[in-house]
């Protein structure tokens, strides 16, 4: 058993694909710098990201995965999960060892087990489209605090863009503490520094005009749509898990 | 804006349109042209109210003012509420700023009948119209149409909306005639037979030139109400099929009928909501359009009824036990569609996988399969196979002893009834 230690990215991890088949290691155990403990008896590696690598990586794996095959094996390290590297790199493995293209090899582990991840950031990703809350402030930036279980940002970023084109905007990830700015034309990313005071979830001292009644009206036909004689709360809780509730305008 | 004066109609008229059960926001491919706002085509669920229905629209009625007296419906003429009746400017804020928030995918807008139908479906289509070439708003728009409304007026709303619906309201002409004396079902489906036929004509010529209007993109939708008149299961569901067959409909909503009204006519104020009803429409519904079934297969002369205590898939297979078991690693998709426990997704993956290698409980397992109940239906890549001959009602005993169905404890107090 080798041990490789990686820095994280996805380059790193397309790095440490190539000393692995370079060296010729079969049994290999994947970590992230800082994450794992060491064991004895195992070989360890020190894998130093080399761009050159994992670019012929990559190129190899385009070879034999379809562009959205490529994208799930991105989105799935993008998710940033704990421990799970050993499967990204399973999967990668089983594309270049075997000849046809293994994307649909649902009773293989690897390919499970990706498809389950991509399932998750995906799921993520649609929430945040749906519950991210705008609220206007003065300076006609339309604001939303989110705090997502994945890191699924920059998943957003083309959905946000093609809806609200003429507004000016901003979704901040307060767990991580980086947003990303839509200025009516590009997007960039931002980090921002919040006072014990005013954190990041809180804009009520620069609301425009309008905003709290918006918000107000919003409350009232929220409650006005219910039907008390079908109350069923743990269909509720299913749709909305509690941890969102913060950020909803309607559930505050 | 008078911000009491909207909040107290917002009140009336969200509370009032609260019973249209329709929620669909895709369907569409409306996208966002010259830096407009907005965009439609997704389908998001924004938030759910308490009691599990999502919201997706601003679903409002324009005026709860209403000619007609439906004994089913809040908003009749004889029932003694508060009135109120927004104006065209009224909506059109209240969309684009819910929109701009992020709170909604668009506007659901119904509405009483106030002096006649061409007058109030005006009124719906100067809004719609309003809100696309004033606002330039892309989002989504479902106008419900008037019963009566003129060909002409229906061909405008077409335009503006992504979709449009009639309701039926009632399941059969019977019904509608003891429950609704005003209105006419016939008023009902000439609309939907002009629509239907404008759609197709609209998409042939946007097959030819690119440029031509989007016709209401979504198609059409419509509404009946279930449990307030006695129509079974199976004239529910052969109305259904015959307007999915002749109309081209998108959707049937079922809507259990919430008592709000005393009359003799209707179920007592205390009837329950036949919810678990409701939800073995739905499913049997899905049946009929995603999962190749004819409608016979689910409901006839012999099964009038849908089973309460077990989903109509199950049900049909228990009912076709000679069309079991089938080998997973070979049976037509057509064929593993009707294996209870084995949805869509599941089916399409054990499909593609099983290309590459035979598939085991196991593997089965984790592509999603329920196996509690498809374990009884299947054989895969092992020699355990689940159904020792086991009957029909023998099978039905063990899977309902397993699952823990939200609807179980509903049931019990049914059976113990007999």
């Amino acid at each position: 058993m080798t041990r490789l230690i990686y820095d994280g990215t996805f380059e790193g991890l397309l790095t440490a694909i190539f000393e692995i088949y370079d060296r010729r290691l079969t049994v290999v155990n994947l970590q992230k710098d800082g994450t794992g403990s060491s064991a004895l008896f195992e070989d360890e590696l020190q894998i130093i990201t080399d761009d050159a690598r994992a670019n012929r990586v990559l190129k190899g794996l385009k070879t034999r995965l379809s562009a959205n095959g490529v994208q799930r094996v991105y989105i799935a390290h993008f998710a940033g999960m704990e421990h799970e590297e050993n499967n990204i790199a399973g999967y990668i493995r089983y594309a270049f060892d075997t000849q046809q293209n293994i994307e649909d090899d649902y009773g293989n582990k690897y390919v499970q087990r990706i498809s389950q991840i991509v399932q998750m950031m995906r799921r993520e990703k649609h929430r945040m489209e749906a519950f991210v809350r705008f609220q206007k402030l003065q300076d006609d930036t339309y604001y939303a605090a989110v705090e997502p279980d994945f890191n699924v940002l920059p998943l957003l970023i083309r959905h946000f863009k093609n809806r609200y084109a003429d507004q000016k905007w901003m979704i901040y990830d307060v767990k991580r503490n980086y947003g990303i700015y839509y200025d009516l034309h590009d997007t960039e990313f931002v980090a921002m520094e919040f006072s014990a005071s005013a954190p990041a979830g809180n804009a009520i001292a620069v609301f425009s005009e309008h905003e709290e009644t918006y918000q107000h009206l919003w409350k009232n036909y929220f409650r006005s749509v219910n039907i008390a004689s079908r109350k069923n709360t743990k269909l509720h809780l299913r749709h909305i898990p509690k941890r969102y509730w913060k950020h909803l305008t309607e559930k505050i | 804006m008078n911000v009491d004066r909207v909040t107290e109609k917002l009140n009336i008229l969200a509370d009032a349109a609260k019973y249209d059960v329709s929620c669909a926001s895709s369907g569409s491919k409306r996208k966002n042209e010259n830096k407009g706002l907005g965009n439609a085509s997704n389908g998001i669920c924004h938030s759910y109210t308490e009691d599990g229905r999502c919201v997706s629209l601003l679903k409002i009625l324009l005026t709860n003012h209403c000619i007609f007296d439906c004994a089913y419906c809040v908003s009749r003429k004889s029932n003694d509420i508060k009135r109120a009746a927004f104006t065209v400017q009224e909506v059109v804020d209240l969309t684009i700023n819910f929109y701009r928030r992020n709170y909604i995918e668009g506007l659901f807008l119904s509405s009483g009948i106030f002096k006649d139908a061409d007058y109030t479906m005006e009124r719906l289509v100067t809004i719609a119209k309003k809100l696309r070439t004033e606002n330039n708003f892309n989002g989504y728009i479902h106008l419900k149409s008037i019963p009566g409304a003129s060909d002409e007026l229906m061909r405008e709303a077409g335009l503006y909306a992504d979709r449009l619906s009639v309701n039926l309201e009632m399941p059969t002409e019977a019904g509608l005639k003891l429950l609704a004396p005003d209105k006419n079902r016939q008023d009902m489906i000439d609309p939907m037979a002009f629509l239907n036929k404008e759609i197709i004509q609209r998409k042939e010529e946007k097959k030819l030139f690119k440029k031509a209007p989007m016709f209401a993109p979504a198609g059409q939708s419509t509404q009946v109400i279930i449990g307030a008149t006695p129509e079974n299961d199976q004239q529910i569901l052969h109305t259904a099929n015959h307007f999915y067959k002749n109309f081209n409909l998108k959707r049937v909503y079922y809507s259990g009928y919430v008592p709000v009204l005393a009359d003799k006519r209707l179920p007592g104020l205390n009837t329950a909501v036949p919810m678990v009803r409701e939800n073995r429409l739905y499913q049997a519904d899905w049946l009929m359009r995603f999962y190749g079934f004819n409608v016979n297969e689910i409901v006839n002369s012999q099964q009038p009824l849908l089973d309460l205590d077990i989903d109509p898939k199950l049900g049909w297979a228990i009912r076709n036990m000679q069309a079991f078991p089938i080998d997973i690693n070979k049976a037509d998709l057509h064929m593993i569609l009707r294996v209870p426990g084995i949805g869509l997704h599941s089916a399409q993956k054990i499909v593609s996988a099983r290309k590459f290698a035979f598939l085991n409980w196991d593997q089965l397992k984790k592509i999603g399969v329920a196996l509690n109940r498809a374990k009884y239906f299947i054989t895969c890549k092992s020699g355990d196979y689940e159904k020792r001959d086991l009957t029909g009602t023998k099978i039905k005993q063990f899977i309902l002893a397993e699952s823990q169905s939200k609807y179980l404890k509903n049931v019990q107090s049914q059976l113990n009834l007999f």
